[in-house]
C-alpha cells in the first residue's frame, strides 16, 4: 500500500498544476509537461511526479518510467556548476575516460551525481560539436577542449 | 465482413481483414512459437508489445523478418513460418534472452512451468554462445505479503505490466529504465508493498517466467502439522476444487472436491472444512446488511447508502481503500468469508473441542494472493494471534500434495467434517463471477417477500462480460443488480456511484477476470480462457447437485446462530463477522 507522505510547498504544487493546466491535463502530453517542470524546477524529484499523476490521472510508475527511459530528464538537482564530460567518438579515443575518472576521484561522485554542498554535479554527454578540441569538458557553459586529466584539478579550482 | 486470402506454409486460407499472421497460422493448425504474445479471447485481453521476437516469420517480398504477433495478413501474402533464415533467427533471439537469464532452473519456483524453459527445449538450445564473457544484469529481490519479484528472471515481455494497467487499471507495475537496466518496477522502484499494488496476482498469473511468484507458506503449514501440540484445521474455498485436478493431469473442469478433502486428511490436517460454509454465512450477513439498506432506503432514510457493494475481494478491497476512500462507507461491512471462516473457528469452534485459539492452527487453501495480505491485516488478529495463520494457493497444494507422494487421481472420495464443513450450492457459486450476487439473491429474495423462489438458476447472473447488469423482480420491487469482474471493469461502476449515476441496488465486484476461478493463485491459464470457462462450468455444475442450495437453509449455519451468534447483523456477529475499511490514498502535504 502506498506509505510515502510527500511535501511540496503550495506555490511549488500550484506551479506544477499551472503547468499541467496548460496542456488542459491531456495525459497525452505527459513528456511536455514534464520538460516544462524541469525547466521550472531544476530536476523531477518524486513530490513533482506525484502532483503531475494526480492532475494527469497517470499512474505514477508510468511517470517514472519515462523520466528514466529518457536521458534528459534527471530527478536529482543540478549542481551550481554543471559539470558534461564529452563521450563522444572523438572525445573518447583522446582520453574523454580517463578524465571522466579523473573528475569522479575528485568529486567523490559518480555520473548523474551531484555534491553533498550543491556546487557541482557529474555528467556525460554526447559530442557538443567541438571534436577538433578532443576531449571536451563544459563547466556550466564554459568550454575547455584539449583536456588532460592533470587539467582536472585547476578546472575545479576556478569555481572554489 | 471484409475478408482476405493469405498463404502461410503453402495453405491458404481466407480471413477477416485485420487478423495477424499468428492468428491466421493457428486457424490453419500451425501453431508459431510466441513467448511475450499472450491472449486471453473470451475475456477480451490481449498482449502484443512485439518484443521478444521469437514469433518471427518470413513475408515474401519484405526485406526484414516479421513478428507474426503484431504484423497484419494483407491479400495475397505469402508467409513462411520454418524456413533456415527463420529458425536461425529464432535461436538467436533466444540465445540472447537466455544470456542474461539465471540458470537456476533445478531450484526456480516456475521450473517444469516456465514459458521460457519450455521454449528452449522446443528450439532444442543446448549452449549459449560468448556466456563465459557476457555480462548479467542484475536486481535485487523483492517480496511482500503476497508476491516475490525475482527482477533477474524478467524477460521484458510486459505481460505483467499489460495486467496491471490495461486489464486492472492498478497502475502498480511500468517498464522503468532502458537497455540493461531495464526493469518492470512500481514507481521510484519502490517495493511492492509500498505501491498502489492490491495483491491481486494476475501478474503472477501471466508471468511466463519465474520473475513473478507467490510467496510459498507451505513450509510454515508443514511446521504446525509437524507439532504435536498444535490442531490444525484447513478450510478450501470454492474455486479450488473446480481447478487444483489440471495440475493432476486431469481435464480442466473435473470437480476433486471429494478427492482434495481425502489428500489433505492424508496430510495430516485434524479437520477438514469449507470455505463455503463461511461463504453461506457471508450471505447471512451481507444479505441482511442489503435489505436493511434498502428497506430503510425506500422508507426515505437518507444515511442508507446504496448500492452495496461485496465485499468478500480482497483485492477488490484494497483496489477501493487505494482508488475509492471517499465511497469506504459504501461497500459491505461483512468480512471475507477465508475471515469469517477464521473468526468462527477461533471461537466457536475452539470452544467446543475445548482448547485455546493459540493452539488452533487455521490454514486456507485459496485459489488467490491477496488473501496471503488479508490474513495478516492487523484488524484479522487477537494478541497477535491472527484468525486465519496461513494462507497457500492451489499451486502451493498440489506441490505438497506431490511432496507426500499422493497421486490425486488413485483418491477415494471423502467427506468435509462437521460442523464448518457444511455448505450449500450458494456458498460453492462464489468461486464464480457473478455467484455471490446470485447466492445473496436467493437468500435475500426469500427472506424480503417471504415466498419460495420458483427457480434457483439466474443465468442472467452468469457469464464472463466484463460488466453485466439484471434487473430481479423480487416481488413488485426491481432490484437492480451490477456486476464487475477484472478491476478496470470494476472501476467503471465505481465512476458512476461515486457521480451519483448508479442506477443499481447491489454490485457484485471480483478483482480478478473470471472471478476466483482465475484468481492469481490457480493453476496457470497460459493464456487458454477454455480452462477458465470449463472451471466455471465446474462451479455451476457442484451448486446444482447439491441438495441445499440456499445460504439460509444450511442446518448448520441455522445452528451456528441458535448457539452461538443469535441473529444475523446482531452484536455478536458485528464484533466476529464485520470489519472497517481505511484510506490508503497517497497524500500530497503541503507544507507550511
Amino acid at each position: 500500500m502506498s506509505s510515502i507522505k510527500i511535501e511540496l510547498r503550495q506555490e511549488d504544487v500550484n506551479k506544477i498544476k499551472e503547468i499541467c493546466a496548460s496542456f488542459n491535463n491531456d495525459p497525452q502530453e505527459l513528456i511536455n509537461v514534464l520538460h516544462k517542470c524541469q525547466e521550472h524546477f531544476g530536476y523531477l524529484p518524486a513530490e513533482i511526479q506525484e502532483v503531475v499523476s494526480q492532475e494527469l490521472v497517470i499512474p505514477v510508475a508510468k511517470i517514472y518510467g519515462v523520466i528514466t527511459f529518457y536521458s534528459f530528464f534527471t530527478m536529482t538537482p543540478k549542481g551550481k556548476h554543471p559539470i558534461s564530460i564529452c563521450m563522444g567518438t572523438a572525445c573518447y579515443v583522446r582520453g574523454a575516460e580517463k578524465v571522466l575518472d579523473e573528475f569522479k576521484k575528485e568529486l567523490g561522485l559518480q555520473v548523474g551525481q551531484t555534491t553533498k554542498d550543491g556546487k557541482f554535479s557529474l555528467s556525460s554527454l554526447r559530442c557538443v560539436g567541438a571534436c577538433g578540441l578532443a576531449p571536451v569538458v563544459m563547466v556550466g557553459d564554459k568550454t575547455y577542449g584539449r583536456v588532460a586529466p592533470d587539467d582536472v584539478r585547476n578546472i575545479l579550482k576556478e569555481y572554489e | 465482413m471484409e475478408t482476405i486470402k493469405v498463404t502461410i506454409d503453402n495453405k491458404t486460407v481466407e480471413v477477416p481483414k485485420g487478423t495477424t499472421i499468428n492468428k491466421a497460422a493457428r486457424k490453419l493448425g500451425i501453431d508459431i512459437p510466441v513467448l511475450c504474445w499472450m491472449e486471453l479471447h473470451d475475456l477480451n485481453i490481449e498482449n502484443k508489445p512485439a518484443g521478444c521476437r521469437i514469433c518471427v516469420v518470413e513475408v515474401q517480398g519484405r526485406r526484414n523478418l516479421a513478428p507474426s504477433c503484431v504484423t497484419k495478413c494483407e491479400e495475397g501474402m505469402v508467409v513462411k513460418t520454418h524456413t533456415t533464415r527463420v529458425l536461425n533467427a529464432r535461436r538467436t533471439v533466444m540465445e540472447f534472452i537466455l544470456s542474461d537469464h539465471p540458470k537456476d532452473c533445478l531450484i526456480c519456483a516456475k521450473s517444469g512451468n516456465c514459458e521460457l524453459q519450455a521454449m528452449a527445449h522446443q528450439l532444442g538450445i543446448r549452449e549459449i554462445p560468448g556466456q563465459e564473457i557476457a555480462a548479467m544484469s542484475t536486481y535485487r529481490k523483492d517480496t511482500s505479503p503476497s508476491i516475490i519479484r525475482d527482477l533477474d528472471k524478467c524477460i521484458m515481455c510486459r505481460r505483467c505490466e499489460m495486467m496491471c494497467n490495461t486489464v486492472q487499471t492498478v497502475g502498480a507495475l511500468s517498464a522503468v529504465n532502458r537497455g540493461f537496466m531495464a526493469a518492470v518496477a512500481p514507481a521510484f522502484e519502490q517495493n511492492l508493498e509500498h505501491s498502489t499494488c492490491t495483491y491481486c496476482g494476475q501478474c503472477v498469473a501471466v508471468c511466463p517466467t519465474g520473475a513473478l511468484t507467490e510467496v510459498d507458506h507451505t513450509p510454515e503449514v508443514l511446521r504446525a502439522l509437524a507439532d504435536p501440540a498444535k490442531t490444525v484445521i484447513v478450510q478450501t474455498a470454492p474455486a479450488v476444487r473446480a481447478a487444483l485436478g489440471e495440475l493432476f493431469g486431469m481435464e480442466p473442469g473435473t470437480l476433486v472436491t471429494g478427492k482434495m478433502v481425502t489428500a489433505l486428511r492424508a496430510l495430516g490436517f485434524d479437520y477438514v472444512f469449507d470455505t463455503d460454509f463461511a461463504a453461506d454465512l457471508t450471505i447471512m450477513e451481507e444479505g441482511t446488511e442489503l435489505l436493511d439498506r434498502l428497506t430503510r432506503h425506500l422508507n426515505g432514510d437518507k444515511t442508507a447508502r446504496l448500492p452495496i457493494l461485496t465485499s468478500c475481494c480482497p483485492g477488490w478491497v484494497n483496489f477501493f481503500e487505494e482508488y475509492f476512500p471517499d465511497l469506504k462507507d459504501v461497500p459491505s461491512t461483512a468480512k471475507s468469508p477465508q475471515q469469517m471462516f477464521g473468526a468462527v473457528a477461533k471461537t466457536y469452534f475452539a470452544d467446543k473441542i475445548g482448547i485455546s485459539r493459540k493452539d488452533l492452527v487455521v490454514v486456507s487453501i485459496m485459489p488467490c494472493l491477496a488473501k496471503k495480505y488479508e490474513c495478516q491485516r492487523e484488524e484479522f488478529s487477537v494478541d497477535n494471534n491472527r484468525d486465519v495463520d496461513f494462507s497457500i494457493s492451489t499451486r502451493e497444494l498440489a506441490a505438497f500434495i506431490k511432496q507426500a507422494n499422493i497421486d490425486l487421481n488413485n483418491l477415494e472420495e471423502g467427506q468435509f467434517d462437521s460442523p464448518l464443513g457444511e455448505s450449500t450450492g450458494a456458498g460453492v457459486i462464489f468461486g464464480a463471477t457473478g455467484g455471490v450476487i446470485e447466492a445473496a439473491v436467493r437468500t435475500a429474495y426469500e427472506v424480503y417477500t417471504g415466498k419460495k423462489l420458483s427457480r434457483l438458476d439466474f443465468t442472467e447472473l452468469r457469464g464472463f462480460e466484463g460488466v453485466r447488469s439484471a434487473t430481479i423482480d423480487f416481488d413488485g420491487l426491481p432490484l437492480n443488480i451490477g456486476i464487475a469482474h477484472g478491476l478496470g471493469n470494476a472501476r467503471k461502476l465505481l465512476n458512476d456511484v461515486r457521480s451519483g449515476k448508479s442506477q443499481f441496488h447491489a454490485i457484485e465486484v471480483m478483482a480478478c477476470p473470471g472471478g476466483c476461478i482465475g484468481g492469481g493463485g490457480q493453476p496457470l491459464h497460459h493464456g487458454d480462457s477454455e480452462i477458465l470457462k470449463a472451471r466455471a462450468a465446474a462451479i455451476y455444475k457442484e451448486d446444482k447437485n447439491k441438495p441445499l442450495r440456499k445460504s439460509h437453509e444450511n442446518p448448520f449455519i441455522i445452528k451456528l446462530y441458535e448457539e452461538f451468534l443469535g441473529k444475523p447483523n446482531s452484536e455478536k456477529a458485528h464484533h466476529l463477522l464485520h470489519t472497517k475499511y481505511f484510506d490508503k490514498k497517497k497524500k500530497i502535504i503541503v507544507k507550511q
